[in-house]
């Protein structure tokens, strides 16, 4: 028996740890949870596998917080949310869900999120390191609208891949005809579970919020299915990744905003300057004039000449010997479907177009990298 | 005849004379996962024991290699350019990094035999 760890005790566990244990699952300390960060089969097949089949992961340390507006009316709560978020939050139709970001004053992004309209009231799904200070920030500016309530007593599971439809249909018979971002309450193997048509994957596929005493349950139930294996934070990291997907706290961060980090796609004409709610959400006058007269720096993808990896904190140059950094790696890594070198970062605007050659200093060494267009792997949702 | 021994870090090294055979273990390419990329040192460097020799990186990390002892790097393995995942099939024999020049032999005093690395790895 291998003794226990000294960090065990300190680290919390989601309801699927028995099961990430029973298979082998490789656990790392994770935004403060035991986590499976590959199982037996390794990183690089488990991404494969995502994408060829269907992966399922346990994502059950993200936040899940339902807002209930105190007059019952679901455009209450939209309302309200819409002063922490740059996005359209009214327009969300019931079932339909959307991404968003709170901002702070400074325009800066305090976490990204997922908000559903589930008819009576909005679901929020959270970064796992950013749940407290959501709530809390939530509390403190909402509670005379809503009521702020953690589901802490549900776990999520993402199954993600082109059988996931296949997979989820024998126990869900709605979810075929879900389209992306459909997202609401469904019976899955007849439990009571939120089911979205989402991911972290660029992959088809979907999110199930299922009560936790119900979450191993229903893990096996998926995993029962050949084509489903489960899937550790390695893979998802290289699967979002590929997607051109942000990883909050490394892409996107209090210092950076939504236009510098490339989102303006998730910012509605009715927020932006001369929209019918323009503004009103915290930082609105930085990231207006970032949308009206451009931020200096941008977000892009990057693709490398040879195999070496980029990774995350790299300083990126416009010149092979000389000058300063002009930019950093914000995540890096290999692309397993792309088999070569991904990477994205920030550069000066001037120098974000498509194309645009630098390089990437890697111990000591300056590789050149090309500005690439992101996903860098096409994504596959049903819209 | 040819010794092999082992570092605490996890190289092993194939001796022949005053020419050793370095590469990492089949217990450290399984740590590592799937490798997709080997950085090996230029033919002519000379190492300082425990410098940073060569990096192997998996799809999530880059760790790197330590001359096991000191001396002129004589070879390095072509085959690990065009095919990095030998480190994961054969990590101690087809995927070999480097062949150094030992400088020292005193070095080798330091370095476990195959039943101490053993156990240093249960």
């Amino acid at each position: 028996m291998p003794a226990p760890d000294d960090h065990d005790s300190l680290l919390r566990r989601t309801p699927l740890h028995a099961l990430h244990v029973s298979q082998s699952g490789k656990m790392v300390p994770f935004a403060g949870y035991d986590m499976p960060v590959q199982y037996p089969a390794g990183v690089l097949k488990e991404h494969l596998h995502t994408r060829a089949s269907a992966g399922l992961f346990d994502v059950s340390h993200m936040g899940q917080i339902a807002l209930r507006p105190k007059s019952g009316k679901v455009e209450d709560a939209a309302r309200a949310l819409e002063r922490l978020v740059p996005q359209d939050i009214i327009a969300i139709a019931p079932g339909r869900q959307r991404y968003a970001q709170f901002t702070n004053a400074d325009g800066g992004i305090l976490d990204d999120l997922m908000v559903a309209n589930f008819g009576d009231h909005l679901f929020l799904v959270v970064n796992a390191a950013c749940k407290d200070a959501d709530e809390a920030h939530l509390r403190v500016h909402l509670s005379d609208d809503c009521v702020i309530d953690p589901l802490d007593g549900r776990a999520l599971i993402a199954l993600q891949g082109p059988k996931a439809e296949t997979a989820l249909a024998k126990w869900c018979a709605e979810a075929p005809s879900m389209k992306f971002m459909d997202a609401g309450p469904r019976e899955v193997a007849g439990l009571p579970c939120f089911v979205s048509r989402s991911g972290y994957t660029g992959e088809d596929g979907f999110e199930i919020s299922v009560p936790a005493g119900d979450a191993e349950r229903l893990a096996k139930t998926l995993l029962e299915n050949p084509d489903v294996l489960p899937i550790g934070l390695g893979a998802r990291d290289s699967l979002r990744l590929e997607a051109g997907l942000c990883l909050y706290g490394h892409d996107i961060d209090t210092t950076t905003t939504p236009v510098e980090a490339a989102l303006e796609w998730s910012v509605q004409k009715s927020r932006r300057s001369g929209g019918t709610r323009a503004g009103g959400f915290p930082g609105a006058e930085k990231i207006l004039a970032h949308f009206d007269q451009g931020a200096s720096r941008r977000r892009v993808g990057l693709r490398t000449e040879g195999r070496a990896p980029v990774r995350e904190g790299a300083l990126l140059f416009a010149d092979a010997t000389a000058g300063e950094p002009i930019g950093k790696v914000t995540s890096g890594g290999f692309g397993p479907s792309l088999n070569a070198p991904v990477a994205m970062g920030y550069v000066p605007t001037s120098q974000s177009a498509l194309g645009t050659k630098l390089f990437a200093e890697v111990r000591g060494q300056r590789l050149a990298v090309e500005v690439a267009a992101m996903p860098f792997v096409k994504n596959t949702y049903k819209r | 005849m040819t010794t092999t021994l082992y570092t605490s870090d996890h190289e092993w090294l194939a001796i022949e004379g005053d020419i050793a055979t370095v590469g990492i273990t089949d217990y450290a390419q399984q740590q590592l996962g799937d490798v997709v990329f080997v950085e090996l040192p230029k033919i002519g460097r000379v190492l300082k024991k425990a410098e940073a020799a060569a990096v192997v990186e998996s799809v999530k990390a880059a760790s790197d290699v330590y001359a096991p002892v000191t001396g002129e790097v004589l070879e390095t393995n072509p085959a690990l350019a065009a095919e990095p995942a030998l480190v994961n099939t054969d990590a101690q024999g087809a995927a070999w990094f480097f062949k150094i020049k030992i400088a020292d032999r005193n070095e080798l005093g330091g370095l476990m035999d195959e039943a101490a690395y053993k156990a240093h790895t249960a």
